[in-house]
């Protein structure tokens, strides 16, 4: 088959004989002649190319997602229907996310506009922007160098959650998952979207070179700022098996590997408030909406954001490839550089937390970076320890930035437990650290730094979770991730 | 003067376009079928003589049209603005890494791409300077020296009670506008081209394209719709793509589009200057200024560009608003193997306040007094404390108002008091607040450039098109424009429309740059306009029977004085001109009067006035991690009397962040080979939406008519930019916190988590 099909602005479309290659953004802007949408960067950092996907499965139903649409490839909307800026307006009438970014003066040279509009749409939408932070973090994917941001941010809260009563509304209730099954050929490429694990055997089986890819963040850099030429790809987004998302009763959670960070977001607030904590932090709205759990742990950066959580967690790792599935635990699951322990044919299915046990358990996500909002991190950690009597029974510190892999600190684990946690216990499991790792030295902070906010951020753990078990919610707007109210 | 839209509200003139994605900009433009593109091929080192340049495998690649060199350009192959030292296509060297060694003109980028890799270039490597300090070591500078001196500083210093010694450097910052540079090449009969450009500097696009083409000016017309932003980067380094797409068209006969991705524009355009400064400075117990030494550099990177009048800016700013009893400033343009700096935003002001403002706030807190006592204490004042170090008179400086009525707005005492108590009782969260003056000269320092034109054309059906010689980067200015315009001829704004800015409408125009759009262009739009609107009222003074004195405009309505009579439409009146043979087009012109600069004496009058503001500043630090938060920031800026409030309000607020983001987050790294590392959004971090404060409070100075400015109004691009000076301090007062009573604070800029957690640790 060499069909894609999708709706644009509710209107039906086929693309026959592109690239699979070829960028939505590349696309809209080329041959669909629709200029609006920007490209400020190909690699989703500047979300001037914003547009909005309906996504029907949704955590908590159908919903308006914004996506960078320079790093969705045009296949990966076969049976999507795509909203650009230049769908919204009724007639001369502006939709009110574009009416009230005029009436704030929230564009200036106007060239990041269509991009804050798509983000302001999907607020306008949403039904869980309930805390004023999720405003920051649905709009910080959005860079405006003209207005310094404080007409964006009055406008986006003047829509939020608004639902207008309008055909987009409506659009939205009668969302349904389309077929999205596709096996596509085009212009000497491949991509393979197969539903179900044997339509996975096969496409693997009939390209075995195939570059696996799920919602395309990290893969796609490497067409649009590498300009490699993916000549097969398989698309893991459509297989239904990967969205499980599971709490049950003793406390233990179920990740499937395909579930939208953004969805992973919504449902740990109730579940897991350390991993909410991490996502709080992670990328922007439009890479949460399209970014995955598996292919943030696949993709097995050193600095990965959820892996020092998990890793803190004692998360475990499902793999499944066509002679079955098995299961690996997280800190064995990252074995070198941007390497894990799953074999060729194998894909990671799942990522399961174990049921906390009971007693006195203290948990917490950090991530540190330049910029707080959509950066890298200098350094990310998960912090957990289990204390019984004032005692740390159990430690768990893993970091992120701090060597070729997230990994556990070894030394500075077995420096804290069977010591009362006090801050000095946490001082001298710190410095621990320096034997655990040699921090990388680069762009994003030097190795001095690394290693003094690593240790640093121990102590803040012990600081912030003083008072017992958890750690407190974040305000609005923390003076960085580590949150220590009292003195 | 019920009915004008002076002084008023309104959003910004395209904003309906920017929202619905129906506002063009160059690359969204159609191009006509058969249009080719083009892409620099860059040098790969930083400094290296040329042994060999062959792109006969190049031109063979499938789908190129055309691969040119310096061999191939018909003119004269220099793009440099003033300095004739910056060949377009390199020739025999290259100078940095990222300089354009042939262009590829092809079908597509991927072409471009096959293409640049086909193209045999050897070089034999020279010794490349690569940072600033190391071409100060070695002398390696270029272009005069700039000095200004007043009464003996040595002695003053010498006899000063508290002398301050030390270095000082600010860094390098990329404009990062959202849409990169890019330019779109057309050919017209005869061997003409017409040209879309994003560029802040038409008519430089228009001569550089004539001299590489070897051209005279008649056959290039280029038009600017409008920027996805500019901040200065726009106002030089456009000619370059504008030309060699020019190239590119005299070598196909075809129309070519050039587009810079944005690690190409990043490692290939040139940035705000570095500056690196050495000073000495002596202060009484008091805290006033006594005397004060600056030698500073501004890294030029390897051609001057604009560098010259970058490093005069500084120096016209070493003072920012405090009067300098004795003084000695040094500057010079060093010369590095990097892309060659450029205009941005402050335009070395900046930087050479930032001198000024270390050592004030290392003087406040050496006395143990309020850093904002200590600013007020030195502000200029009446004679002899009202001269700057280059003689101009500082007439009614308003710093002493501002400071005032801002210290009050913001309840800063109090807010002092509260920070030091939180100090006392917390230990990882540190406060700190600081009060920000800025004193910003405007006009171009190249008195010349300080002229404008204007064209205004009134169909016979009362519609009005509006043309100046100044470009719409976002800024607002053809908001301001159709303001006075319709100010001036008494109609609605929606009957004006701004057309976009073309060298074949407004001739010889200088860049919209120096703050100067509004007030340039402003007077020139306005006379245009007061001359059609005489020559309406004599039409209608006839029709209402009244001396065309009496002949009122106002609303889109015609009427006699006191409004008792009948009242015409203004598309009646411009009927009624047509049909009495009646021109309904003018040209205004504007230069600014009574401006000059000595440079070899230090002394005269660079600027025509000077524009004020103050921020009081209250941010937040984690000691465990150096992070840090802007919690509310308060402005009092003086824009005179605002043309349009909102859009100046827009100014300030987007100046203020962009401040910000130089002087905390953006850090541009550069490796051993002089290769950028930070060139794309991943790496180089501008402020996101959450670095705005979450308490954000701007207002306007009130009562402060500014004289000899379209209406009684300000410059307002450049001078709030400053104003985030005030984070630094504030981040300084929260660090001292952390250390011990009157240890140093050694705060580098930018205060990235890491430079701020090296303060708070004394690492």
């Amino acid at each position: 088959m060499n069909r894609i099909a999708f709706t644009l602005n509710g209107q039906p479309r086929e693309v026959v004989d592109a690239s699979p290659n070829l960028t939505l953004l590349q696309w809209l802007r080329g041959p669909a002649g629709l200029p609006g949408t920007k490209e400020g960067c190909a690699e989703g950092d500047c979300g001037a190319c914003t547009v909005v996907l309906v996504e029907p499965e949704a955590l908590g139903g159908p919903a308006y997602r914004a996506v960078n649409a320079c790093l969705v490839l045009l296949p990966m909307v076969h049976g999507r229907a795509v909203y650009t800026v230049e769908g919204l307006a009724d007639g001369d009438r502006p939709h009110p996310a574009q009416a009230a970014l005029i009436e704030q003066l929230g564009s200036q040279c106007g060239y990041c506009t269509p991009g804050v509009v798509m983000s302001m749409f999907e607020a306008c939408y949403r039904t869980d922007l309930d805390e004023d932070w999720k405003l920051d973090d649905q709009m910080c994917g959005n860079l405006c160098r003209c207005t310094g941001y404080r007409p964006i941010r009055d406008a986006a809260r003047q829509v939020a959650g608004t639902r207008p009563a309008d055909a987009f509304s409506a659009a939205l209730a009668e969302a349904r998952p389309e077929p999205r099954a596709l096996s596509y050929e085009g212009a000497g490429g491949r991509f393979f979207m197969p539903e179900d694990w044997a339509g996975l055997w096969a496409a693997r089986a009939a390209a075995p070179d195939a570059v696996l890819v799920n919602g395309g963040t990290d893969v796609c850099l490497r067409i649009t700022k590498g300009f490699e030429v993916l000549p097969a790809l398989i698309s893991l987004e459509a297989l239904a098996p990967l969205r499980a998302l599971e709490a049950h009763p003793d406390g233990s959670l179920f990740i499937g590997a395909g579930v939208h960070l953004s969805d992973l977001e919504a449902f740990a607030r109730d579940h897991s408030p350390a991993v909410e904590r991490m996502l709080r932090f992670f990328g922007a709205r439009q890479i949460k909406n399209r970014g995955t759990v598996g292919g943030n742990l696949c993709n097995a950066s050193p600095i990965g954001d959820l892996a020092p959580i998990f890793l803190a967690l004692g998360a475990v790792a499902h793999a499944r490839g066509p002679g079955g599935a098995r299961t690996i635990p997280l800190d064995a699951f990252f074995t070198a550089y941007r390497q894990t322990a799953l074999a060729p044919d194998e894909i990671l299915e799942a990522v399961s937390v174990p049921a906390p046990p009971a007693g006195d358990v203290r948990v917490v996500a950090y991530k540190v970076s330049k910029r707080q909002e959509l950066d890298i991190s200098a350094v990310s950690a998960g912090l957990w320890v289990r204390l019984e009597d004032g005692v740390v029974a159990e430690a768990r510190f893993a970091f992120g930035g701090m060597a070729a892999t997230p990994a556990r600190a070894a030394r500075a684990e077995a420096l804290a437990l069977g010591k009362p946690w006090t801050e000095a216990t946490a001082r001298a499991a710190a410095a621990g650290l320096d034997l655990d790792f040699a921090p990388l030295d680069d762009h994003r902070g030097s190795a001095w730094y690394r290693g003094t906010v690593a240790k640093n951020l121990l102590v803040g753990f012990f600081l912030e979770t003083e008072g017992g078990s958890g750690a407190p919610r974040l305000p609005y707007r923390p003076t960085g991730t580590v949150q220590v109210v009292a003195s | 003067m019920s009915r004008t839209p002076l002084h008023r509200p309104s959003p910004h003139e395209s904003a309906l376009g920017h929202v619905t994605g129906r506002a063009r900009y160059v690359d969204d433009l159609d191009a006509p079928p058969g249009t080719l593109v083009a892409q620099v091929v860059p040098s790969p080192v930083a400094h290296a003589r040329i042994t060999r340049l062959d792109v006969t495998a190049a031109r063979a690649v499938p789908g190129v049209h055309a691969v040119l060199t310096a061999a191939d350009i018909p003119g004269v192959n220099d793009i440099a603005p003033v300095a004739h030292d910056e060949p377009l296509l390199a020739e025999g060297e290259v100078h940095c890494v990222g300089q354009a060694v042939a262009v590829v003109v092809a079908e597509s980028y991927a072409a471009c791409r096959a293409a640049a890799k086909a193209v045999v270039l050897e070089l034999e490597p020279l010794p490349a300077i690569l940072d600033l300090e190391a071409a100060v070591a070695a002398g390696s500078v270029q272009g005069d020296l700039h000095e200004m001196r007043r009464g003996d500083v040595d002695a003053a210093l010498a006899s000063a009670p508290v002398r301050l010694s030390g270095t000082y450097r600010t860094p390098g910052q990329d404009h990062f506008y959202l849409e990169t540079h890019a330019a779109l090449a057309l050919p017209e009969e005869d061997g003409a081209l017409f040209i879309h450009s994003s560029s802040q500097h038409p008519s430089e696009v228009q001569a550089k394209v004539a001299e590489v083409l070897g051209l005279p000016r008649r056959m290039v017309r280029v038009q600017v719709t409008r920027m996805g932003g500019g901040f200065g980067g726009k106002e030089t380094q456009g000619a370059h793509f504008a030309a060699l797409a020019a190239l590119g068209v005299r070598a196909t006969g075809r129309p070519v589009r050039i587009w810079l991705n944005r690690d190409q524009d990043m490692t290939q355009t040139g940035k705000r200057h570095p500056f690196y400064s050495e000073y000495e400075a002596g202060f009484d117990e008091a805290g006033h200024i006594l005397g004060f030494k600056v030698k500073t550099w501004a890294d030029g990177g390897w051609s001057m560009d604009l560098s010259k009048a970058i490093l005069d800016r500084c120096l016209f700013h070493l003072d920012n608003a405090y009067y300098i009893p004795s003084l000695y400033f040094f500057g010079q343009v060093a010369r590095t193997n990097t892309p060659s700096n450029t205009a941005f935003r402050g335009f070395g002001g900046p930087q050479g306040m930032a001198v000024v403002e270390e050592v004030m706030n290392r003087a406040a807190e050496r006395l143990g007094l309020d850093p904002a006592e200590v600013r007020r204490r030195n502000y200029y004042g009446d004679a002899p404390r009202d001269r700057t170090p280059y003689d101009q008179v500082v007439e009614a400086s308003r710093s002493a108002r501002i400071h005032a009525e801002l210290l009050e707005t913001s309840d800063y005492e109090v807010r002092r008091a509260e920070i030091e108590a939180f100090n006392a009782s917390s230990r990882v969260m540190k406060r700190g607040i600081a009060l920000q003056p800025v004193k910003f000269g405007i006009s171009f320092t190249h008195s010349v450039l300080n002229q404008a034109g204007a064209l205004v054309l009134i169909y016979a059906d009362g519609s009005v098109q509006v043309n100046h010689g100044g470009t719409e980067m976002g800024q607002g200015l053809h908001t301001k424009m159709r303001t006075v315009a319709a100010h001036a001829l008494g109609v609605l704004p929606e009957a004006i429309r701004v057309m976009a800015t073309a060298t074949d409408k407004v001739p010889n125009t200088s860049a919209t740059a120096a703050s100067s759009g509004a007030d340039l262009n402003g007077a020139a739009v306005k006379q245009a306009c007061e001359t059609l609107r005489g020559r309406l009222a004599e039409v209608a003074g006839t029709t209402l029977g009244v001396p065309p004195a009496e002949v009122v405009f106002e609303g889109g309505e015609v009427f006699a004085r006191g409004g008792a009579g009948r009242k015409l439409a203004f598309g009646e009146v411009t009927q009624a001109a047509y049909l009495a043979q009646v021109s309904l087009s003018a040209t205004g012109f504007y230069r600014t009067p009574d401006i000059r600069y000595d440079a070899k004496a230090g002394k005269g009058k660079p600027f025509h006035y000077y524009a004020y503001g103050a921020a009081v500043v209250e941010v937040e630090v984690n000691g465990l991690t150096g992070e840090h938060r802007v919690r509310r920031v308060d402005i009092l800026h003086d824009v005179g009397d605002s043309l349009v409030p909102t859009i100046d309000r827009g100014q300030i607020e987007g100046a203020f962040i962009q401040g910000l983001g130089w002087l905390t987050c953006e850090e541009l790294v550069t490796d051993a080979q002089g290769r950028l590392r930070t060139h794309s959004p991943d790496t180089y971090k501008i402020p996101a939406l959450g670095e705005a404060p979450p308490d954000f409070r701007v207002a306007l100075l009130t009562g402060a008519t500014q004289h000899d400015v379209v209406h009684g109004s300000k410059a307002v691009g450049e001078p709030p930019f400053m104003l985030a000076l005030g984070v630094v301090t504030a981040l300084r007062h929260a660090v001292a916190a952390f250390l011990p009573a009157g240890a140093e604070v050694g705060l580098k800029v930018p205060a990235t988590p890491e430079a701020v957690l090296r303060a708070v640790m004394g690492a």
